[in-house]
């Protein structure tokens, strides 16, 4: 159990650019033409995964990901150093590739299966079982192009681990279908693992990378800067994040996945946003109804004649929910001095429905933004909202009504 | 060059039954399916012969007296072509068109452009067939000499292979190849003697004409196909010699441009 299953020595890849393609072309031949540019995505690269280890690959995008999986599999050739491989390798890079619409899934299944490197007789003894795993029924004999994406993700994700690899690479590709089929994937892949099979997988979903693996390496700009349990590797990953939102970076990619932007001349900023309940106790789950405090800490950066603060609360769709600001309430602030703080605690019930809400901010000098925007910050603060104790309901507002029932 | 042969061996099963899928795949959707492969060259012989038959048949030598000496002549030079003008044209955007195939998926790249020579070696050998039926039906049984024919469709095959090969991983890396060569594939339909004989072209382009190898290959079709003559053993062994050295430069080009192919899909 303890052989190595990858072995990962200095790995890098380089995208060279050439004075003209023909120096490209020359420089197979010997003849020593140097690129004009190198880009290098990834570099210097090492590690080794013990067989039956799950290795979680996370990172922001860009930061060579994909590109490390692919030079593992071999689809892309390492500029420098080498990867070495202690046995079969499937990788599930994308589903469904190389499908054609017009065949049905039984004869799709078939070609995917060559592609891997599978002789007919081996693919046909699988096929009850991919069919069965599909669970597609009828569908399995018509053609693909008659079927939904998730249907076709289920053949997909079937024939691609139809044989239990001693490697398997993922990427991205769980989020696969249904609630149901995704589950049934997990489960599939943690029985994978319980046969020795090494896992290496690249995912943004955090409880994923925690559910199923028992090591993660961070990425950053080509670079793996932390190999550790995963939830030390995510704390680290989401401080970084952090610490880039201080160096105000414009656009980021939320926790979420959801891209955040942050916009504004930075004479004003948000220096600490939390919601906080009746007690004074900082909270991200709240109850439907429950009285809460949203505490935001300002600092004026420069000399800035007037401060409006506005706030918004938007739904998981984004969707305005609710949203208000400090000229309208007659409370906006003159003539501050650099370097000044400014606390704002504003009290509401939350009436609202069970879900995902995110809080932006406004900072600027009139009820508009259009003027003076000082800093106008996207997903400032994301909380959820679980309906503990009221009677079922559905809706974004919590709106209690008193209901007369006379039956005669 | 070894694990080329490997990768090609190991992956037979997928091979085969991909040019069978290719072959199906024409079946699905259209009554005729596959048999528009052999309608097309057969209808563009049977235009090419109803504008030009009038003009051209007078000048065949040797065949002043066989009307339909001049469709037989176009067939045959056509079988030659379409073999070499699909390998060539498919083989130069194989690469650029399963790009997204080659970034994701590990197998031997070799088999692509084993797939396209196996299907369309078999498309040709279904038009070949095709001709000898449309040859019968106009009363020309061709001579003990059109034996020749599956051996010049191999050398048609490795020389379609080497060039479509070459054109192929260039255009991996400049796509202008990929507009260039259709128009050159055009022209030298027309610098190859199929729908004219040698002896109607001016003398001075006359070099230019027999120093195309496809001239070789297309006179060696009619020699077998509508004169009952063995080819010209010679310049088909300067072809065949040719066609290999090709084969193997582009080869040696594809193994070499491998590793770089894909940081540029």
């Amino acid at each position: 159990m303890n052989a190595v299953a990858l072995h990962v020595s200095g790995l890098g890849k380089a995208f060279r650019s050439y004075r003209s393609e023909w120096h490209r072309v020359l420089s197979w031949f010997g003849v020593s033409e140097h690129p004009v540019a190198e880009h290098w995505v990834l570099r210097g690269i090492s590690f080794s995964v013990a067989a039956g280890e799950a290795v979680g690959i996370v990172g922001q995008n860009g930061a060579g990901k994909s590109t490390l999986l692919k030079l593992v599999t071999g689809a892309l050739r390492p500029t420098e150093g080498s990867v070495h491989l202690g046995g079969r390798v499937a990788a599930i890079l994308e589903l469904g590739m190389g499908f054609n619409p017009e065949f049905t899934g039984r004869q799709n299944v078939m070609h995917a299966a060559g592609l891997m490197g599978f002789a007919k007789r081996s693919i046909e003894r699988a096929m009850p079982e991919i069919e069965a795993f599909a669970e597609i029924g009828e569908y399995f004999d018509e053609p693909v192009r008659t079927y939904s994406s998730g249907m076709q993700m289920r053949v997909a994700f079937s024939v691609a681990t139809a044989f239990r690899p001693d490697l398997l690479i993922v990427d991205e590709a769980l989020s696969v279908g249904d609630t149901y089929f995704q589950h049934k994937s997990f489960s599939r892949i943690r029985e994978f693992q319980k046969l020795g099979t090494t896992l290496l997988m690249v995912s943004h979903d955090k409880t994923a990378i925690q559910t199923l693996c028992n090591r993660a390496i961070l990425l950053e700009k080509g670079r793996a800067i932390k190999d550790d349990l995963p939830e030390t590797v995510m704390d680290f990953y989401n401080a970084l994040i952090a610490e880039k939102e201080n160096q105000s970076i414009r656009v980021l990619e939320h926790e979420s996945g959801r891209p955040q932007t942050i916009s504004g001349t930075g004479d004003a900023t948000v220096e600490d946003i939390a919601l906080f309940n009746a007690e004074g106790e900082r909270v991200e789950l709240v109850n439907v109804g429950q009285p809460v405090e949203l505490r935001v800490t300002v600092q004026a950066r420069n000399a800035i004649p007037r401060l409006v603060l506005g706030y918004v609360i938007k739904d998981r769709l984004g969707q305005y929910v609710y949203g208000t600001n400090t000229h309208h309430t007659g409370q906006s602030l003159e003539d501050l001095v650099p370097g000044q703080l400014i606390h704002y605690r504003i009290r509401f019930p939350m009436n609202f429905g069970p879900g995902s809400y995110s809080i932006a901010i406004a900072l600027c000098s009139r009820e508009t933004h259009l003027a003076n925007n000082y800093e106008w910050r996207e997903l400032a603060l994301v909380y959820t909202v679980s309906n503990l104790d009221k009677p079922v309901f559905v809706g974004t507002a919590w709106v209690p009504p008193t209901i007369e029932v006379q039956a005669q | 060059m070894k694990h080329l042969f490997v990768g090609a061996w190991r992956y037979r099963h997928f091979i085969l039954s991909s040019i069978q899928s290719e072959f199906r795949a024409r079946f699905i959707r259209s009554r005729l399916g596959g048999l528009w492969m052999i309608i097309h060259p057969l209808a563009q012989a049977a235009i090419f012969a109803l504008v030009l038959a009038e003009i051209m048949s007078a000048k065949l030598p040797g065949l002043v007296n066989d009307k339909l000496a001049y469709a037989i002549y176009l067939l045959s030079g056509m079988l030659a072509w379409s073999l070499f003008s699909e390998v060539v044209g498919r083989c130069l955007t194989l690469f650029v068109d399963n790009g997204n195939l080659l970034k994701k998926l590990v197998f031997p790249r070799i088999t692509l452009p084993l797939i396209v020579a196996g299907s369309a070696l078999f498309n040709n050998l279904l038009l070949f067939l095709a001709i000898l039926v449309v040859f019968g039906l106009l009363g020309h049984v061709p001579g003990v000499h059109v034996l020749w024919i599956p051996l010049l469709m191999l050398i048609t095959l490795a020389l379609g292979v080497g060039v479509g090969l070459l054109l192929g991983v260039l255009n991996v890396f400049m796509r202008d190849v990929g507009q260039v060569v259709p128009v050159v594939l055009q022209l030298g339909f027309w610098f190859t003697p199929i729908v004219y004989t040698t002896s109607v072209v001016p003398e001075a382009l006359r070099p230019l004409i027999a120093a195309n190898p496809m001239t070789t290959i297309v006179h060696a079709y009619q020699n077998a196909m509508l004169l009952d003559k063995s080819p010209d053993i010679l310049a088909l062994g300067w072809l065949v010699l040719m066609a290999l050295l090709l084969l193997l430069g582009s080869l040696i080009v594809f193994r070499r441009a491998s590793p770089e192919m894909v940081d540029v899909l």
